[in-house]
């Protein structure tokens, strides 16, 4: 365990590395010049090179991004040419937002995943299965901001019942999650079907029923638990795929997390801050990918971690 | 020859604006502007977009002013001023018991101590090519002196300014955010995040920043000029999309959409019966052109270009973005001092255009490219322009490039035949014609990485340009300005440019405020003069 534990964290070491430069390489396929962009329209052709000259950007590449590399592994992740701000401030002070958006979700999606998945797999080819893997369908297939505008028009414009986007009380974070779980909650629909379709034809299960065991003790008491363990281990992986997720939701809602963040910086071509946004995820994607490898592992003892 | 410009007047003039209605406004209450993005910095050295520009007018002041929704300059710090009779010795008086945030006296020390810091490379001031005028920018700009030799405080309220150059326009980059006055104890302490921490002398001072979420300011009790601001409070609410904007104002949870209506809900939004009150259209200093590089063939040819200008119809592209432009026949806006309202310029006539085109020898037409950023409407705009240029037979072929590779197209001497400068367009920093010359039809701006994308470049009207900015006697105020208007319509006699139209602005609030309306539309102050904005129901 523990030699695969330092393996895992070298390679993920390696493909941080890996996307620091591919970000950074990024800064200079866009042709934003970063000078240019300080100086201003009105700027003489002298302040630009001056900025040029006090940003070392007139270096080789190389040098650049070993200032780069250095200045990250110090914690220092830029400054915003833009926004005229470091980067890990601006991070920092939206990570606690996006954290919670994404606590939410989880939440969201593992309740509606898991309640569609063991009814449909109950009631199986019947017609609540079959609408209930529509809907899934749906939530796997549908754009966010599609559902989030959705939600937004209908629950906040039309109904009232939750405020208009925004941040700051516990009604604020009720669509922006479900947008965001509505995807998960698909898929998760999706294999706790599968999974309890399995688990029900087990013999373990056809024991508890010989044994005169009532439905609903049968279903929750024996076959759900077992179902649901190989299912609870994706949780990581889900992280990766709500870093792309929260761009859109979170301009949706206006909520002030780290996607937002990024989508204003797309706009801006704000690209220190897009080089950050992108290393936070990345991160998050390969810790939230080893998070998986090891709950499974303790979740499933027929796992081996090599 | 002494000028001295007497407070009094400056009163007077703001109380005239303000009206009798206005002068028994009580102060109070607080408002709710939205934003998409985020505030980038409050630092008036360093922030120049458009949703800091009216914030850091409100937070600080600068030795001049306008008054409020027009484009006439008034002292602000300055309590006077006086110009020596070769125009290069600016002497300012100050105000007296001008204080800053943090309850010190501003004096002739933190204006010197604001402009050095303003010409400072290590500053970065995107604004710092506008006090090229004063003596000593380049050695100071350059980092060989420390300061400005041509800023002197003379006494606690007396500064003079020497130019190495008679500067007509000198009084409006002392009234631009970047000649604000900061104090030096308050940037030193807070260094690079002094935007973040902006202590001015301003009408209202910044009391909360948080990240992502908002920005709050609230009256400065000890503001110079009584009865000024308004508003106890203005609350910036960021990261809202101009959609939700608009229907939280209809809630009544917002008071001022800061982005605008979205062009989506533009027309229902205006023909809205509800609204009718709550919007305000004003005119801005813009004005969007398509360019001609005159160093390309065929545009080296004033015929060829003069055929383009008549062969687009200018009418139809402003109904493409739902009326909120009026079209343009020359450089200048319709509201910036200069502009022509005899001049007609190249007007819309097919027949013309092709015979002029034959008489070119292109009776058959010709390819070219017409670049344009590739964000709504601009595309549209150009295919409108492309079909326009097909009735005469030249095939254009538009690319569609980001924002920042358009202007680097542009800035090349041989890439762009044609450009629609929509999403880029010039809009002035101050209400001065010579603001619309230099940089994007002067000779100055055509040079690689530069905003003269037409590289039209005529000797003899930069001398012309040079002298009428030299004419900085205030007698000579009219005869400047015939000069810069014959200076436009002799550029556009050549065309380098096609002038489509000049954007209008449209600001919705909400019924709670009320204010003069000029303010919601201010030239300067954009998008809203914050401080003469008042609130209803603390009447």
């Amino acid at each position: 365990m523990a030699a695969y534990l330092t393996r895992r964290i070298m390679q993920a070491a390696l493909i941080l590395l890996g996307v620091s430069f591919i970000t950074f390489v990024l800064l200079y396929l866009v042709p934003a010049d970063p000078a240019r962009q300080i100086a201003g329209r009105s700027a003489t052709a002298e302040t630009v090179a001056n900025i040029r000259e006090q940003l070392g950007l007139n270096r080789p590449f190389y040098e650049q991004y070993w200032m780069y590399l250095t200045a990250l592994l110090q914690g220092d992740l830029g400054r915003s040419y833009v926004q005229k701000t470091g980067i890990g401030e601006l991070i920092g002070a939206r990570l606690p937002a996006s954290l919670l958006l994404m606590a939410a979700a989880i939440a969201a999606e593992l309740a509606m995943g898991l309640t569609m998945g063991v009814v449909a797999a109950v009631r199986r080819r019947s017609a609540v299965d079959q609408s209930l893997m529509v809907v899934s369908f749906v939530g796997v297939s549908a754009p966010q901001f599609v559902v989030g505008i959705l939600l937004l028009y209908v629950f906040a414009v039309q109904l009232g019942w939750f405020p208009i986007g925004g941040y700051g009380t516990a009604a604020h974070v009720v669509l922006p999650a479900l947008t965001l779980g509505f995807l998960g909650a698909g898929w998760y629909a999706r294999m706790m079907r599968s999974s309890m379709l399995d688990v029900l034809n087990q013999d373990f299960v056809r024991t508890a029923r010989a044994k005169g065991l009532g439905k609903a003790r049968v279903i929750f008491r024996h076959a759900v638990p077992n179902a649901v363990l190989p299912i609870i281990a994706m949780i990581g992986i889900d992280i990766g795929i709500f870093m792309s997720g929260i761009v859109v939701v979170e301009s949706v809602f206006g909520w002030p997390g780290i996607g937002q963040l990024a989508w204003q910086a797309i706009q801006r071509v704000d690209i220190p801050i897009i080089m950050g946004v992108t290393l936070v995820a990345a991160t998050a994607i390969v810790l939230g990918n080893l998070l998986a490898d090891i709950v499974s592992f303790f979740v499933d003892p027929r796992i081996k971690l090599r | 020859m002494k000028k001295w410009l007497l407070t009094g007047v400056a009163g007077a003039a703001a109380l005239a604006l303000a009206g009798t209605a206005q002068a028994d406004v009580k102060q109070g209450g607080s408002m709710i502007v939205t934003y998409k993005d985020d505030v980038s910095t409050l630092d008036p050295a360093i922030g120049y977009d458009w949703q800091n520009w009216s914030m850091i007018k409100s937070l600080f002041d600068a030795l001049m002013d306008y008054k409020p929704g027009t484009t006439e300059l008034v002292p602000d710090l300055a309590e006077s001023y006086d110009i020596s009779a070769d125009g290069l010795v600016y002497t300012f008086k100050l105000r007296s018991g001008v204080k800053f945030h943090n309850g010190r006296d501003m004096t002739a020390k933190d204006v010197k101590y604001s402009l050095d810091r303003v010409a400072n490379p290590k500053t970065q001031s995107p604004g710092a090519g506008f006090f090229g005028s004063i003596k000593g920018f380049d050695e100071a700009s350059s980092g060989a002196a420390s300061g400005l030799s041509g800023v002197e405080a003379v006494d606690d309220r007396t500064i003079r300014i020497t130019l190495s150059r008679p500067d007509a326009t000198f009084l409006h980059v002392m009234a631009l955010n970047f000649a604000s006055v900061v104090p030096q104890e308050e940037v030193a302490k807070h260094g690079t995040d002094f935007g973040t921490n902006p202590v001015g002398t301003g009408a209202f001072k910044m009391t909360d920043w948080t990240r992502g979420q908002h920005v709050v300011f609230e009256r400065n009790k000890d503001y110079y000029q009584k009865g000024l601001p308004k508003l106890d409070k203005i609350t910036f609410e960021v990261g809202q999309e101009p959609i939700v904007a608009l229907l939280r104002l209809e809630r009544g949870e917002v008071d001022i959409a800061g982005d605008g209506i979205p062009p989506a809900k533009f027309l229902a939004t205006i023909k809205d019966p509800k609204f009718k009150d709550q919007i305000v259209e004003g005119k801005q200093l813009h004005t969007g052109y398509v360019t001609m590089n005159v160093k390309m063939k065929p545009f080296d040819d004033v015929r060829v270009r003069k055929a383009v200008a008549m062969s687009i119809n200018k009418d139809r592209i402003v109904r493409i973005i739902n009326g909120r432009a009026v079209s343009a026949n020359q450089p200048l806006p319709p509201l910036m001092p200069g502009y022509d309202t005899q001049y007609k310029g190249q007007t819309f006539n097919i027949a013309a255009a092709k015979e002029l085109l034959s008489e070119a020898g292109h009776g058959g037409g010709f390819t070219t490219e017409l670049y344009v950023a590739n964000t709504d409407p601009q595309p549209r705009i150009a295919q409108a322009i492309q079909q326009d240029l097909a009735a005469i037979g030249i095939k254009a072929e538009i690319k569609a490039l980001g924002q920042a590779n358009v202007i680097a197209a542009g800035g090349e001497p041989d890439q762009a035949p044609m450009i629609w400068s929509g999403g880029m367009a010039w809009i002035a920093d101050f209400p001065d014609p010579s603001n619309f010359y230099g940089p994007i039809l002067g000779c100055g701006g055509a040079v690689k990485g530069g905003w003269n994308w037409s590289w039209y470049c005529n000797k003899e009207l930069d001398e012309r340009a040079k002298k009428a900015d030299a004419m900085t006697d205030p007698s000579q105020t009219t005869a400047r300005i015939e000069e810069w208007k014959k200076i436009f319509t002799s550029i556009q006699d050549e065309a380098p440019w096609v002038p489509i139209f000049n954007e209008q602005r449209f600001t919705i609030r909400s019924s709670r405020l009320d204010g003069p309306a000029g303010i919601f539309v201010d030239p300067v102050h954009i998008p809203v003069h914050y401080d003469y904005v008042h609130a209803k129901d603390a009447q």
